[in-house]
């Protein structure tokens, strides 16, 4: 096996194109499970922590930019990003102990392509776009095209992502994410959600934007309750009819960490703590500087 | 397969050895260069057993590359005591036998020493959320958390203690 870091986005694409069975990585704290356990058997090993673009994080011109390795300890670290994204914050902080923190990426927890994979449900609410860096040229797609199953994702061989683009939020909007485990900390999820809520003046609900992870396949967003949310108060009797249809939309396994059932169950009543959670961020941060 | 050649910093001297592209940083620590205290618990980085600082971060070695210690900063537990002098953070692990077989011990040491350079005053609940990715079998925690809550008072009273690296 032969290891390389590549100093540019462009190197590290001639680089894949000369060897076909590569694989890229950031923190490695999936990968190296993975080739121990030999469930795969790279012959160069990519270290993409080197290309100044996937490790940045900021803001410019309205939209967030997250390098594709930058560790997730940075934003949950971040205070400006945190009160932007509390909720993808939140999810960052989740990811594993302080050591995995400092090491895990959302390019990684992404391309995993976990069906719980602790921040996507967070990217997905948020509508990211991700960056693609491929031998035709770069291209951006929305976060929820990259993922197609568990541990499958869109990209070709030699693709890597560059980087997540977040624009700022208008205001009256926060987001909130919750996961389940039986413990509070260093875990996989049974379940977890994330909502993004837009308040309009009135304080009804302007948009609302659900997703659902370690139910189904893949992390999922639930257009069916972000359509019942649409331009309504937020009360119980709203509430009861989007868990229903949360429930409704997982299709979740049988396994240790829960059954089908208690899965849809657990998914409905975590889709009703973020969007209540959601709501009440955004209603204490009407001006959203 | 030729071996890769890696000049570092580990716990203050330069270093260099010779390591493969898909060997752990733990192994080439453990291995190559000698320095024995981080120690393999999981190999999955659920441990915290071979917890080291590279580059400021802490981070379980058994999940690094060899090769991503080229040109780095490292901190293993053979670096925090001067020369006889032990670390605040060991003194205060003897003292209040935060410790029984000793295995996970290097781990709580290095995950400790990085909280308390982030956060020379931790409460209780800091303390217990930093040494969240460590695991021990033996002393269920509490000695551990009152041997940092300990060590913290102590470096604070006397700052030369402890800054050596």
């Amino acid at each position: 096996m032969e290891y390389s870091l590549p100093q540019s986005v462009e190197e590290a694409l001639s680089t894949l194109n000369s060897e076909s069975n590569a694989t890229v990585f950031a923190g490695a704290t999936d990968l190296i499970p993975q080739l121990r356990g030999g469930r795969s058997e790279p012959r160069l090993l990519v270290d993409l922590k080197n290309i100044p673009s996937l490790v940045d994080l900021g803001f410019s011109n309205g939209t967030w930019k997250i390098g594709a390795a930058t560790p997730v300890a940075r934003i949950k670290n971040n205070a400006k990003l945190t009160k932007i994204f509390p909720g993808l914050s939140e999810s960052s902080g989740l990811i594993g102990s302080d050591q995995i923190q400092n090491r895990a990426s959302l390019g990684g927890n992404l391309c995993t392509a976990s069906p719980g994979a602790d921040t996507v449900p967070s990217l997905m609410v948020n509508d990211a776009l991700v960056v693609i860096a491929s031998k035709t040229g770069s291209r951006t797609i929305p976060v929820n095209e990259v993922i197609t199953g568990p541990g499958t994702t869109s990209l070709d061989t030699g693709e890597f992502i560059i980087e997540f683009l977040l624009e700022q939020p208008p205001s009256r909007t926060s987001d909130a994410y919750e996961r389940f485990i039986p413990r509070t900390e260093m875990d996989i999820a049974v379940v977890d959600a994330a909502a993004r809520i837009s308040l309009d003046e009135r304080g009804h609900c302007q948009e609302a934007r659900v997703a659902i992870g370690a139910a189904a396949p893949t992390v999922i967003r639930v257009p069916e309750a972000e359509e019942i949310l649409h331009g309504k108060k937020i009360n119980d009797e709203i509430l009861a009819e989007v868990m229903e249809v949360a429930s409704t939309a997982c299709n979740p396994i049988n396994d240790k960490r829960g059954t089908v059932e208690y899965r849809r169950q657990v998914a409905g009543v975590l889709v009703k703590r973020v969007i209540l959670l959601a709501e009440k961020r955004a209603l204490d941060k009407r001006e959203n500087k | 397969m030729s071996r890769i050649h890696i000049e570092c910093e580990i716990n203050g001297d330069d270093a260099e050895f010779l390591c493969d592209a898909d060997e752990s940083l733990l192994d080439a620590l453990r291995d190559e260069v000698g320095l024995t205290g981080a120690k393999e618990g999981c190999g999955t980085g659920d441990c915290g057993a071979c917890s080291i600082i590279l580059n400021g971060n802490l981070i379980c070695a058994c999940l690094a590359f060899a090769p991503e210690a080229q040109g780095g900063v490292i901190e293993t537990v053979e670096g925090m005591a001067d020369e006889e002098q032990l670390h605040p953070l060991q003194t205060a692990f003897l003292e209040h036998a935060a410790l029984q077989c000793g295995v996970c011990t290097p781990g709580f040491l290095i995950a400790s020493k990085s909280l308390l350079e982030r956060n020379p005053d931790p409460t209780e609940t800091e303390v217990r959320y930093a040494i969240a990715g460590n695991l021990c079998r033996c002393t269920g925690y509490d000695k551990i958390v009152r041997a940092v809550l300990a060590a913290a008072q102590e470096m604070k009273q006397n700052p030369m203690k402890g800054d050596r690296l």
